[in-house]
């Protein structure tokens, strides 16, 4: 009887120890599993389509716009923001420096190393707080991070490094890994009047129509940023694009550049490492 | 005291009292409407404020907010009242939703 009492309560402390220890490992951050169940939901949602495809947003899903999208891309309506951008770039700041000696390489061709986590700072860079923050180092003045300077200058960097494919690091740095858990968070929760999150639209209905838009499925949303919007009449960074989705949303949105959309940045990022710049893009 | 003066004293009184009840009758509701304004808005300040920490405000309720105030500035203070209450409602969904999303939100992870 003892022996049978002992053997039960043995196989409980098993049970109870192994029911922590998976407790602990689901709440662990895994960004490897995640990047994998986030692009294994995609491609199941959209067998048709090349894990590639999905760079281009709503015209991957929608035969007729994307007929509209190859035509307007012969003159397409981020041309003259890429220029500007170019000119911009090259421009030098009153003390003689450039932007390209604020980057590696020059900051051609780097897009896809955005946003990267500083481990001096113990945050998240990303590419619009790393532009600005070279103005700022050469005694520049501040520009709007929507603004379209800042659209112009992303979109030349991301036109630059168009076809490398995103490489986005987390180090170990529990740090690092408590910025990626928070940028998904930021990711899942939902807020605002409207009770949405950023997945409700762009995990649960993507292909599916908001009023006249096409909802972009999330993976691979932020490589074609920044991005020309009809809806807009123009360029727009990430920073106009989370804050917008915010206020859309009827939430009110958090400073542009605030740790939060940093975060978000990464998360978004690293679940699409390994899919091709395309930006600038166009938006209908 | 002569008759005539009598009555020319009870007239006056006659015209004062009711002027007195008059002038009681709307300026004390309205001296309150103030102030039931003033709570209402300053306990929907506060809730706004709670949102603002939890980095979750709506625009309905900043909306609801100014409506509040410039209802009040216009001396409108039924609406400003209506305007304060609905403000604090929303601020109060706001912040049940930020904390109900502590955990709910890995209901929608996908895994």
């Amino acid at each position: 009887m003892r022996s049978r009492l002992k053997l039960a309560l043995a196989a409980f402390a098993v049970l109870a120890l192994s029911a922590i220890s998976s407790a602990g490992a689901a709440d662990k951050p895994d960004p490897v599993a995640d990047a994998s169940a986030f692009r294994n939901y995609f491609v199941k949602k959209f067998p048709s389509l090349k894990l590639e495809d999905f760079v281009n947003g709503p015209y991957a899903l929608n035969e007729d716009m994307r007929r509209q999208w190859l035509e307007k891309e012969q003159f397409p309506p981020y041309e003259f923001s890429l220029e500007m951008g170019k000119e911009l770039f090259a421009r030098p700041f009153a003390n003689g420096k450039h932007y390209a000696d604020c980057f590696p390489h020059q900051g051609i061709g780097i897009r896809q190393n955005y946003p990267y986590f500083d481990e001096k700072e113990g945050k998240v860079v990303t590419l619009e707080l790393a532009l600005s923050r070279c103005r700022e180092a050469n005694g520049e003045k501040v520009i709007s991070f929507v603004g379209e300077e800042m659209a112009a200058l992303t979109a030349y960097m991301a036109f630059t490094s168009r076809g490398k494919l995103f490489d986005i690091n987390i180090p170990d740095d529990p740090r690092a890994l408590d910025a990626y858990q928070r940028g998904k968070r930021y990711f899942y929760t939902r807020r605002g009047q409207l009770n949405f999150s950023c997945a409700t639209c762009h995990v649960q209905y993507p292909g599916e129509r908001m009023r006249a838009e096409v909802l972009a499925p999330a993976v691979g949303i932020l490589n074609a940023m920044p991005i020309y919007r009809s809806e807009w009449g123009g360029m727009g960074t990430i920073s106009r694009r989370f804050t917008t989705c915010d206020s859309q949303i009827r939430g009110v949105p958090l400073e542009p550049q605030a740790e939060e959309y940093r975060d978000l940045e990464y998360y978004l990022s690293y679940v699409s490492n390994g899919l091709p710049i395309s930006g600038p893009g166009a938006r209908p | 005291m002569s008759m005539i003066g009598s009555i020319a004293q009870i007239r006056l009184c006659c015209l004062l009292v009711p002027m007195w009840l008059i002038a009681g009758a709307v300026s004390v509701p309205a001296a309150g409407s103030e102030t039931e304004f003033k709570a209402a808005y300053a306990a929907a300040e506060a809730a706004e404020k709670e949102a603002g920490r939890l980095r979750n405000r709506w625009t309905v309720t900043e909306a609801a907010l100014i409506e509040a105030k410039k209802a009040a500035d216009r001396g409108d203070f039924d609406q400003a009242i209506s305007s304060a209450k609905e403000a604090e409602a929303l601020a109060k969904a706001s912040i049940f939703q930020a904390e109900s999303e502590k955990d709910a939100w890995k209901n929608l992870e996908m895994r």
